[in-house]
């Protein structure tokens, strides 16, 4: 590569330069004195001098070389093949209220289906007055809304029911993403086949290799669901369901079907795998919940957390994290910095939109002792986010989703930091 | 245009800002689209019910099921239900439910036959989807309720007429989302913020113990819960 050759030619460059600067040191000349202090400064740097890249350069851009950790990750022993899997948003490295797409987390049943769109197809059909087909041509015609929704896995923290286990929030909570969604109301689509009175639910299928489908309340069609064919401003990712996808506002991440290719109205739900083998909730009574569809309310302090200790000692520290809810805004959040024995209300900073993620901090002087963070969200229904004992109490230890309880890092005096649970 | 679709536009539109009514095009039709070809229903269409609607024409036999399971689908659910390695068991766990490591199968917690059914023709054999006829998914049927004891006759035949008599033993046990009856949501006052629990926390569970994060854990290190499947 022709930059790399001009990069060594320039270090060996400066290096003489540097040389012929200590000698000019000795000497006690003005240019000498400009090396008391931060190289950083007093240097000067390869980015000062040379030019770099044109814009020709990359034409769709990536993040800066020194953010390469800032990444999915994927622990393998969670499920038996990468295909049928899921991986996890560094909660931890991101800030504001809006995930980049390239981020968000990924859950798929058949991998990632490369769809050329103009061979995509979206069906409506069943309990409506004409089935009809649309291309994506066709559904681009149609009045648009943007929207920006969390999109939560119902299995997000889902290792955590038993105890303290993965260390770091990226893998403890993050199955979540939040982006801005351009697409058509459902009910748009919906009214173009005519919906018939006796219509009391919606199947929604994907055209991926698991063909997944979910049952969704007619009611809740009807209300807030969009067909999506963006996210931030641009197509959807391959991995997110392009060209198209469901977007199934505060509601479990599994219902919101990607590489949408079909939507059915019955007068029943259909009690598919993934809502009867799948995306029901075990309680210790040996009973399991089923449509439990909406994500309650629940936050997380993303910094500091096991993946991002505190390295610059004593002083003015900013915790940050993230709080939402299925039931509309976060009205409130607090911060424990002693185990929840006393509680301090955190700042929520940038916009506050129903069913999307919100942005806390609170800044405060670490004395440099042990501390145990919390962070409790409270949404504008009212609900208060639980404590993980309280859900347990009630739930047992065998639900695998649904896990909001309040989460617990351990701060060591060194800045080290522990997913752990208190008493 | 049907006389109903309106009043549904409406339960649709009460709960949203005003704003959103003009986008909703407020019953109006865009013409968009074209109207879906039978063969084309045909083609996609193919969900099963618990009450039958959707089963399509055809048989298949336990003894049938059982080739078809031993050439198909054993390499990963074991020969007979109960998984290889990390691969979902099918068959078993009877009683468990209510156990330390609870075994969910078709047979232990599966509610319905038709998710089934259903299910193995639209995404089994997983990396070989939709291979597998109508009379195969059957016979695998009929199949996996002999490895699940829900029936006990190796000669059985499943068929369209006959399905929706099979019940599958745990169907009873699925409630309704009763999440908000729970104690700490029913109780929406003011939380406690100031001097909420006696004593300094303590800790008493470590996850850098159980040393299973991916850039800390060794080929050997188990975690401690299981998989999300």
């Amino acid at each position: 590569m022709k930059t790399e050759t001009t990069r060594t030619t320039r270090r060996a460059l400066l290096r003489a330069g540097l040389a012929g600067g200590t000698a000019a040191l000795t000497t006690g000349t003005a240019a000498g004195a400009r090396a008391a202090g931060d190289p950083a400064i007093t240097e000067i740097q390869d980015w000062n001098r040379y030019p770099g890249k044109g814009v020709d350069a990359t034409p769709y851009g990536s993040p800066s070389s020194f953010e390469a950790h800032v990444i999915r990750k994927n622990v393998p022993w969670l499920t038996s093949d990468p295909i049928s899997s899921v991986n996890f948003t560094p909660l931890h490295e991101i800030d504001g209220i809006i995930t980049p797409s390239g981020l968000c987390f990924e859950r798929h049943h058949g991998g990632i289906a490369e769809i050329d769109p103009n061979a995509h197809r979206l069906m409506v059909h069943g309990m409506v007055d004409k089935p009809l087909v649309f291309t994506m041509a066709d559904l681009k015609r149609f009045p648009r809304e943007n929207r920006i929704y969390f999109l939560e896995c119902a299995a997000n923290s889902g290792m955590e029911w038993r105890g303290a286990q993965l260390n770091g929030c990226q893998y403890t909570h993050g199955m979540v993403h939040c982006v801005m969604y351009t697409g058509v109301p459902l009910r748009t689509i919906l009214n173009e086949a005519g919906v018939k009175p006796e219509g009391k639910w919606l199947l929604a299928e994907g055209a991926d290799a698991s063909a997944m489908t979910r049952s969704v309340p007619l009611e809740k069609a009807l209300d807030d669901c969009m067909v999506a064919f963006g996210m931030n401003g641009e197509a959807l990712r391959p991995e997110q369901g392009y060209p198209v996808r469901l977007v199934v506002p505060g509601w479990e991440g599994n219902m919101w079907i990607k590489w949408l290719r079909r939507l059915e109205i019955g007068d029943q739900p259909w009690q598919q795998r993934e809502e009867t083998s799948k995306y029901t909730d075990l309680l210790a009574t040996g009973k399991a919940r089923r449509f439990t569809f909406l994500m309650d309310v629940k936050s997380v302090i993303t910094n500091p957390s096991p993946q991002a200790p505190i390295r610059h000692g004593k002083g003015p520290l900013v915790l940050t994290g993230v709080a939402w809810s299925g039931n509309g805004r976060i009205k409130r959040v607090d911060v424990s910095v002693d185990g929840g024995r006393n509680w301090h209300t955190a700042r929520i900073d940038g916009p506050s939109l129903p069913k999307a993620l919100h942005r806390f901090y609170y800044e405060f002087d670490w004395d440099g002792s042990e501390l145990f963070l919390q962070s409790r969200a409270i949404d504008e229904a009212g609900f208060v986010q639980p404590t993980k004992d309280q859900l347990r109490g009630v739930r047992g230890s065998n639900s695998i989703y649904h896990n909001n309880g309040i989460q617990t890092w351990h701060v060591t005096e060194e800045g080290s930091i522990e997913n752990v649970e208190i008493s | 245009m049907s006389k109903f679709r309106k009043p549904l536009l409406i339960i649709g539109l009460s709960v949203l800002a005003s704003a959103a009514t003009a986008l909703a095009g407020d019953g109006e039709h865009f013409k968009l689209g074209r109207v879906a070809t039978p063969d084309e229903l045909l083609a996609w269409d193919i969900d099963v019910r618990p009450d039958g609607l959707g089963l399509p024409d055809g048989r298949g036999t336990v003894a049938h099921g059982m080739e078809i399971f031993d050439e198909n689908c054993a390499s990963c659910h074991g020969d007979f239900g109960e998984a290889v390695g990390r691969w979902p068991v099918l068959a078993g766990g009877k009683g468990t439910l209510q156990a330390d490591r609870p075994e969910k199968t078709i047979g232990s917690y599966w509610p319905y036959l038709s998710t089934v059914f259903d299910y193995v023709r639209r995404a089994m054999p997983f990396g070989n989807a939709r291979s597998l006829s109508d009379d195969d998914v059957y016979a695998l049927t009929a199949y996996l309720l002999y490895l699940n004891d829900v029936v006990t006759d190796d000669e059985f035949e499943l068929s369209k007429e006959n399905f929706a008599d099979i019940k599958l033993p745990n169907e009873v046990n699925f409630t309704d989302d009763d999440r908000t009856k729970e104690p700490f949501y029913a109780d929406k006052s003011e939380p406690c913020m100031e001097n909420c629990k006696p004593d300094k926390a303590t800790i008493k569970a470590h996850a850098a113990i159980l040393d299973v994060t991916p850039e800390d854990a060794g080929e050997d290190d188990q975690p401690a819960s299981g998989g999300i499947e």
